[in-house]
């Protein structure tokens, strides 16, 4: 099953590669990955997102937890939160029906953010079923070049992950 | 006061207790080793930074303390790779400090250049690089803190050469080290402890199996009073061996590929493993899906990634185990369990006296033979560093260690050419200990150079080298798995004999029986570094021996041989 870890680490020299090291190392495959700042300075927030039982993230998050960098690991896979995928999708408008494609961005809740003269830029945001399913349908009208942001989460209600612990 | 880093990098090791450090000399390093010789420290010149890393690493786990390698960029570096992950897998605690060319060439491919903190990223507890003077204190306090504390472990630190010429005002601070994503110290949680006393009490066929965690966390007197409580037999990993008496009556020896057979039967028996500071490696568990099939498993480490990695935990504490035996100590009450230790004795038997009794007395020379006599000759109190191959095994099975920090071997990478620099490493740890390098011949030639280390130094350690002329545990597998096949066994060696006397050094050989006690008797005697080629046996095979991925009691025993031959002199 799918598992969407949240590391928070200390943003020094060398942590994407201590961390991503560490997922080769162990023979884990790594689905998706982002990492950005969070509100405390010196602190980056990594999702990861990893297919594995439950014994090997468990696995996983001890031996992240070993990383010096790393102060706080939690696993999404078993709380309710909230997912998000974001993608930018450069599709072909020649060779058919615009309004074929309009239509696909009017009813997946995508959104048009460059045109040229050939192609149109989307914006695919939601949960990543979601993006998979728009993609899906903009498959046979042409992808021309397609980027994934990597999945982000973060647990829903009061409670928040904090690098303090 | 105005310091620069390479004064500050000895300033730093001084208030760390740093009296003798292990290292080469070359460009990148040239202003700490100028810098150096203002400082009350001993420093030992190796012939080869593999050598440095593991006189470190010997000199670690002989006195407990944090040994110190020190080497120069590029190829320097890299040579004290094998060093460092020998002390990873074997959780012992390195400092290891490298050069790096000036900051503003680093990525431009300058001369002896190499990212040896990258390198050294998944073998190392922590690496660093530091490009500034004042990173430098911070950044070193910060690695004898990462390397000695929780489960001890290699650090290195890459210090620029500009960072070490570099001058700042400096005074050391006291202040203890704290890293906000570092726990070194954990103490039992409450439910854990009630649940493993709960499996205790329950237990009617209770194993200990102790591991080097006895001895990083100096649970020896602990563990010995928790076995006598709970009346449990005591068997002992590779690196364990020494956390408890080889003499106690409750210690029925190593578990394991040549473990005792009788201990990895009573492990299968077993209706509760007590798993206290070991790792269940797999030359430990065998095949894990028949492991100990009727035990509970309680799991005591100070690393919870240990945990339900190999085998899972029925109770898992995760904790210093020190701490850990002594509070079980206060929640428990003593218990019996004689019918166990009876029908353990009872597989004993016989095989007690094993293969030392039945190996032919035909004059020639058999490496149990050597180093059991290793041991009655010295009492049983010398420190042994070994390499790896047939001769570790034989150690740990013929000479029995009653004291911790006595045997000094690479147990998890096996790492061959680590006993002679190790030797060294401890014997200057331990300079008023007898010291005994035993080694084979092809692993004696991968780190031989250190003889000349030892020469220049002045230090005493005795050589024993258990020569068959192959490299013997390669060549047993071949025997046992690949049809006698020899590929690329067979050696042709040096005299070895030669080999010291070209060193200033004396040199011996044994090639029979009879010859043995007087060699060792002149080798104690004689003043300096002594080397002893032991001529043995060249097909003799390490017994029992549980074939890699088979089950734990699936054991290849020794043939029987033809001719018995009474040798009840000898103790065993």
């Amino acid at each position: 099953m799918q598992h969407t870890l949240v590391v928070l680490v200390e943003d020094k020299p060398g942590v994407l590669n201590r961390v991503a090291s560490l997922f080769r190392r162990r023979v884990f495959n790594i689905e998706s990955l982002s990492v950005g700042h969070t509100a405390e300075p010196g602190i980056s927030r990594m999702t990861i997102v990893i297919d594995s039982d439950q014994v090997s993230a468990e696995r996983v998050i001890a031996y992240l937890y070993k990383l010096v960098n790393v102060l706080q690991v939690e696993d999404l896979g078993s709380v309710p939160a909230v997912m998000r995928d974001l993608a930018l999708v450069k599709v072909a408008v020649a060779g058919h029906d615009r309004a074929t494609l309009l239509r696909v961005v009017d009813e997946t809740r995508a959104h048009i953010v460059d045109t040229g003269e050939q192609t149109m830029t989307l914006e695919i945001t939601g949960e990543p079923p979601h993006v998979d399913a728009v993609i899906a349908r903009l498959e046979p009208l042409g992808i021309i070049e397609m980027v994934r942001s990597g999945q982000v989460a973060m647990r829903r209600g009061d409670t928040a992950l904090s690098a303090a612990g | 006061m105005q310091r620069t880093g390479s004064q500050i990098i000895w300033e730093c090791l001084v208030h760390e207790g740093v009296r003798t450090v292990f290292g080469y000399p070359g460009g990148a390093i040239l202003p700490a080793y100028d810098a150096m010789l203002d400082y009350p420290v001993r420093h030992v010149l190796v012939r080869h930074e593999q050598g440095a890393a593991h006189m470190a690493d010997g000199f670690a786990r002989a006195s407990g303390e944090v040994g110190v390698a020190i080497a120069t960029s590029g190829p320097g570096a890299t040579n004290l790779v094998t060093g460092i992950a020998t002390a990873q897998m074997d959780s012992s605690p390195l400092v290891c400090i490298t050069g790096q060319v000036p900051s503003k060439m680093i990525g431009y491919d300058a001369f002896q250049e190499t990212d040896i903190s990258g390198i050294t990223l998944p073998i190392t507890k922590h690496s660093y690089l530091v490009t500034r003077v004042d990173e430098i204190m911070p950044t070193i306090k910060e690695a004898f803190y990462l390397a000695k504390s929780g489960r001890p472990g290699p650090v290195l630190v890459d210090i620029t050469k500009d960072a070490q010429q570099a001058s700042t005002d400096w005074t050391w601070n006291d202040a203890p080290v704290r890293l906000r994503g570092y726990q070194a110290h954990r103490i039992p949680a409450k439910s854990d402890m009630t649940k493993a006393i709960e499996l205790i009490k329950g237990a009617r066929k209770p194993l200990i199996l102790a591991g080097q965690g006895v001895i990083q966390s100096n649970a020896m007197k602990e563990l010995r009073a928790f076995a006598e409580m709970i009346d449990a037999p005591v068997a002992l990993t590779l690196l364990g061996l020494g956390g408890f008496a080889a003499s106690h009556p409750l210690n029925i020896g190593m578990m394991g590929m040549h473990g005792e057979a009788w201990v990895n039967h009573a492990i299968q028996e077993a209706d509760l493993l007590l798993a206290l500071g070991m790792r269940f490696d797999d030359r430990v568990t065998g095949n894990l899906k028949t492991y100990a099939p009727h035990a509970k498993k309680i799991h005591i480490d100070i690393d919870p990634s240990e945990i339900n990695k190999n085998v899972r935990a029925d109770a898992a504490i995760v904790a210093d185990l020190r701490e850990t035996l002594r509070e079980l100590l206060d929640m428990l009450e003593p218990s019996s369990h004689g019918p166990w230790l009876k029908y353990i004795a009872s597989m004993k038997g016989d095989t007690a006296v094993r293969d030392i009794q039945r190996l032919p007395d035909n004059g020639h020379l058999y490496a149990a033979h050597v180093i059991n006599d290793i041991w009655r000759l010295t009492s049983g109190n010398a420190i042994i560093a070994t390499d790896v191959g047939q001769h570790q095994m034989w150690e740990a099975q013929y000479y029995h260690h009653n004291e911790p920090r006595t045997l000094i071997t690479s147990g998890g990478l096996g790492t061959m050419g680590f006993g002679l620099p190790a030797a060294i490493g401890a014997k200057f740890a331990k300079p008023d200990a007898e010291v005994w390098a035993i080694v084979g011949d092809g692993g004696f030639q991968m780190t031989q150079a250190e003889l000349s280390t030892a020469a220049q130094e002045g230090v005493k350690v005795n050589v024993a080298i258990i020569n068959n002329g192959y490299l013997g545990m390669v060549r047993q597998w071949q025997e046992f798995f690949y049809e006698r096949r020899y590929a690329a066994t067979p050696l042709r060696d040096p005299d070895f004999v030669k080999i010291a006397e070209a060193h200033g050094l004396v040199g011996l050989r044994a090639e029979k029986r009879a010859e043995v006690d007087a060699i060792v008797d002149r080798a104690r005697q004689a003043e300096g570094t002594v080397v002893i080629d032991f001529r043995v046996e060249q097909e003799d095979s390490v017994y029992p021996m549980v074939p890699a991925g088979a089950d734990l009691d699936a054991m290849i025993r020794r043939p029987e041989p033809s001719v018995l031959v009474e040798t009840a002199d000898d103790p065993i």
